[in-house]
């Protein structure tokens, strides 16, 4: 493993200083205290000659022609979700090739690509960059399949990277809902449609070799697109991108668990007592049931108030469509669409926009969206008595999330709520410790449970607001023995010494490890 | 101050999951159900349950209630051994039919606490009303112990032993509930009404929560954590209402105060009734948190 000594970080987490295959890291000091120096690392220049056809007859024609060799970095993009047939239909045709020893930076993995696994065995895939890790590929990495751990970046740490040049992309195959032959792309019309291709647009602009994967080839020009054909060097047409049911879960419902809407009533009393919520407001809210639900709650009192928000931001749901259609949502910044009613409003609604990742949170730009934003709405697996966050390893010690935008809008908004029921089965979720810090608890303010509701101690300004509307909060404390007075306390998870994840922060320093579990 | 009991929620006694935390969505009682929601398979399983969640768990401040079964049944005993130990607030007796049910009921309850050393009169008792007969009965079964702080109507037998059934009106029950209402009056104790089952019919709910609440009842039985709200919302003094209490009461202070005998507040007379009335709301009002028993509301 090559592990040498280990240092203790601003979140008391113990952090190697060198890692084989990975060189020095830079520790984590604190959300803002990193500065980068340097400039922006560019794609390399290309040529393509009048007349010249961008369109091959195949994946492997394309991994030929871009030039990928052994030990080169590819990467993918994760807006078709579980239902991705591009990375598994990529590794096989380079495996077939030959080419070993890769790179894979995806901005994230699903449920679809368990058979990566075989890949990385066999020695294609040497290394994996990525936001999160789901499913029996989570599990293995975790048991310690992989020599080089695992980077994990947000969502706006991995374009960060991408235009630094920590990442330094060779190739990008990127699916693409339609195309047309010079590789105008755009993800709200097809057959296979995912609405906003945020991620991929950064993939688009610095990889040295871009080839787009469509099953929808249409007539140029391809506009308005969301990748122009300025970026893009080959395409390829092949019968299916992805699964649509898999790419988009068709409409998402309101919940009608009781227990949801309780934690969704509570987030969004807390907003309205905030002194944020007035007009011109803007918020970001996850997928989840509670989440979802608070666009209710608030939508209600926006009309009582007679108020209108300036924006909404991130994953786009057909709950923000329909408070913009409505009139009170003047605008939507779309990185990544997750319904199809969301993803239709992209090709439709003049105010829907499509904003690619590193407008979205690239800390290091020259200012990313979620710096404007009033409020989050953020989900946890774990909170801890500093309000650290753990969003990617479960009770268990497993990789089984993603890092996603959490720690990218917790430190960029104004008031970051974070949601979770205080139990999860007999397992506590407000604890002494979080298995990975993901977003450092210095950038969350209140932590929302079904069973109270606790304001970091840092918002002395919060604090008294709430107190002020009668609100019932209590400390961090309070909550986790609540929660223990129940569950009694967890044992701890045994981890051997074997660093199997590297956690970044959105600035590129360390801010956690993730162990093998024993 | 006098205790809301605007809603009590029914919690089967064998979901461990829902007695682990019913409390937390705000009804003023919660009732832990070894009775009818309970197979007769599982009536161990459920009393042992109910007696460890209210040994172990902080319900913070919710009024707990079981629902035991009768002693005319083989599990009734055992119900009230393992129950009155595990002192809840309140046991409720299901399908009362004459004060000699309370009396045997209170008898027992009185033998449990003093072999186990813990003050005759601990646990209340509620007595639940569901037949004809027991609605003839319902004021002497009202006044068959002072245990007993509460009587409840529960329709769904009471309309099978009328032979009829439930209607939207709640036509079917007019008399009845008004008899439970006159004995718990007369007696002294509180009234509350049965449940709506019809999870999903949002305006019948509300339709019936208004009425009983015009009625006289002190709250209603729900099944659902959605049902809570609108009765707590149903049950809250408007500002209107509270501001004209607050001068009602004022006006008076102040007659007193000037020793005058005929008090009038904007050109009416007001005499004991409408005072109590005002007293009343104030209560109400104070208990709900939405008054703080100052001069002004906002």
């Amino acid at each position: 493993m090559g592990v040498k000594k280990l240092i203790k970080n601003a979140v008391g987490r113990q952090v190697p200083k060198n890692i084989k295959g990975m060189g020095t890291l830079k520790m984590y000091k604190g959300p803002f205290d990193y500065t980068p120096s340097g400039k922006k690392n560019g794609p390399k220049l290309s040529k393509i000659l009048p007349g010249q056809s961008k369109v091959l007859e195949s994946i492997e024609k394309a991994i030929l022609e871009t030039g990928l060799k052994d030990g080169m970095t590819i990467s993918f993009h994760h807006h078709f979700r579980d239902g991705d047939y591009i990375v598994n239909m990529v590794m096989d045709a380079i495996a077939r090739l030959g080419i070993k020893d890769l790179v894979l930076a995806s901005s994230s993995l699903t449920n679809a690509h368990d058979p990566l696994i075989d890949h990385i065995k066999n020695g294609v895939i040497r290394k994996i960059e990525t936001s999160g890790l789901r499913g029996r590929l989570a599990e293995e990495i975790s048991s310690g399949l992989m020599d080089i751990p695992v980077i994990v970046r947000s969502h706006g740490g991995r374009s960060r990277a991408i235009e630094s040049g920590d990442l330094a992309i060779d190739v990008a195959f990127l699916g693409v809902p339609s195309c047309d032959e010079y590789g105008n792309a755009n993800g709200f019309s097809g057959r296979s449609i995912c609405g906003s291709l945020g991620y991929a647009m950064v993939d688009a602009r610095y990889a040295d070799k871009v080839v787009l994967i469509t099953d929808n080839l249409v007539d140029y020009p391809n506009i308005p697109a969301s990748i122009p054909q300025t970026d893009v060097d080959f395409v390829v047409k092949v019968n299916e991108i992805g699964d649509p049911k898999g790419i988009m879960s068709g409409a998402t419902r309101f919940t009608s668990n009781p227990k949801e809407l309780l934690m969704a009533r509570n987030v969004a009393d807390l907003i309205e007592a905030s002194g944020y919520f007035k007009d011109g407001f803007s918020i970001q809210t996850g997928s989840g049931g509670a989440s979802l639900a608070v666009t209710r709650f608030l939508r209600e009192k926006m009309l009582k108030k007679g108020i209108k928000a300036s924006f909404a931001l991130g994953g786009i749901t057909q709950q923000f469509v329909e408070l913009h259609e409505e009139g009170l949502i003047k605008n939507l910044f779309d990185t990544q669409s997750f319904d199809l009613k969301a993803a239709k409003s992209i090709g439709k609604n003049p105010n829907h926009f499509e904003v690619d990742a590193s407008f979205y949170a690239n800390p290091h730009n020259k200012g990313c969206a979620v710096n404007k934003l009033d409020f989050v709405i953020l989900s946890a697996l774990e909170i801890d008595m500093d309000f650290n966050v753990n969003v990617i390893t479960g009770s268990d010690g497993v990789i089984m999330g993603a890092s996603g935008g959490h720690s990218d809008t917790a430190a960029g908004s104004k008031v970051s709520i974070v949601v979770a029921p205080l139990i999860r089965g007999r397992i506590p979720t407000v604890v002494d410790r979080v298995n990975t810090v993901i977003t450092p608890g210095e950038t969350v303010d209140a932590v929302v449970t079904d069973r109270g509701i606790a304001v970091n101690p840092l918002r002395k300004d919060l604090i008294d607001r709430f107190k002020e509307a009668n609100l019932p909060i209590c400390t961090i404390e309070e909550l986790k023995e609540k929660a223990e007075k129940i569950t009694g306390k967890p044992d701890p998870i045994e981890y051997t010494d074997k660093i199997i994840g590297v956690v970044e922060y959105r600035d590129g320093t360390i801010i956690d490890v993730i162990r093998q579990v024993k | 101050m006098r205790k809301l009991r605007r809603t009590m929620m029914y919690i089967p006694g064998n979901n461990p999951g829902m007695i682990r935390e019913g409390h937390i969505y705000g009804s003023d009682s919660l009732m832990f159900d070894l009775e009818d929601s309970v197979s007769l398979k599982e009536k161990d399983a459920a009393r042992f349950l109910v007696y460890n969640a209210l040994k172990t768990i902080d319900y913070e401040g919710t009024e707990t209630v079981v629902r035991v079964n009768g002693l005319d049944t083989p599990f009734g005993r055992d119900d009230f051994e393992a129950i009155v130990r595990a002192k809840p607030d309140i046991i409720r007796l299901p399908k009362t039919e004459k004060p000699e049910d309370i009396i045997e009921a209170d008898k027992l309850i009185s033998e449990i606490e003093t072999k186990v050393g813990m003050e005759v009169g601990t646990v209340k008792l509620m007595a639940a009303i569901e037949s004809a007969l027991g609605i003839i009965n319902a004021y002497d079964i009202a006044k068959a112990s002072p245990r007993l702080i509460a009587i409840a109507i529960g329709a769904e037998d009471f309309v099978t032993d009328m032979k009829t059934t439930r209607s939207k009106d709640g036509v079917e029950l007019m008399m009845a509930r008004s008899q439970v209402l006159l004995a718990a009056r007369a007696a002294g104790i509180y009234a509350l009404d049965t449940v709506f089952s019809d999870i999903n019919d949002e305006e019948g709910f509300i339709n019936e929560v208004k009425h009983i609440k015009q009625l006289g009842f002190d709250g209603k039985s729900v099944i659902h954590p959605k049902q809570i709200e609108p009765v707590h919302r149903i049950y809250t003094p408007s500002n209107k209402e509270i501001e004209k209490s607050i001068r009602v009461l004022n006006a008076i202070e102040e007659a007193e105060r000037n020793g005058s005998g005929v008090i009038a507040l904007d050109g009416k007379m007001i005499d004991g009734p409408i005072v109590e009335r005002a007293r009343r709301v104030i209560e109400l009002a104070i208990a709900t948190g939405i008054y703080n028993g100052g001069e002004k509301i906002d």
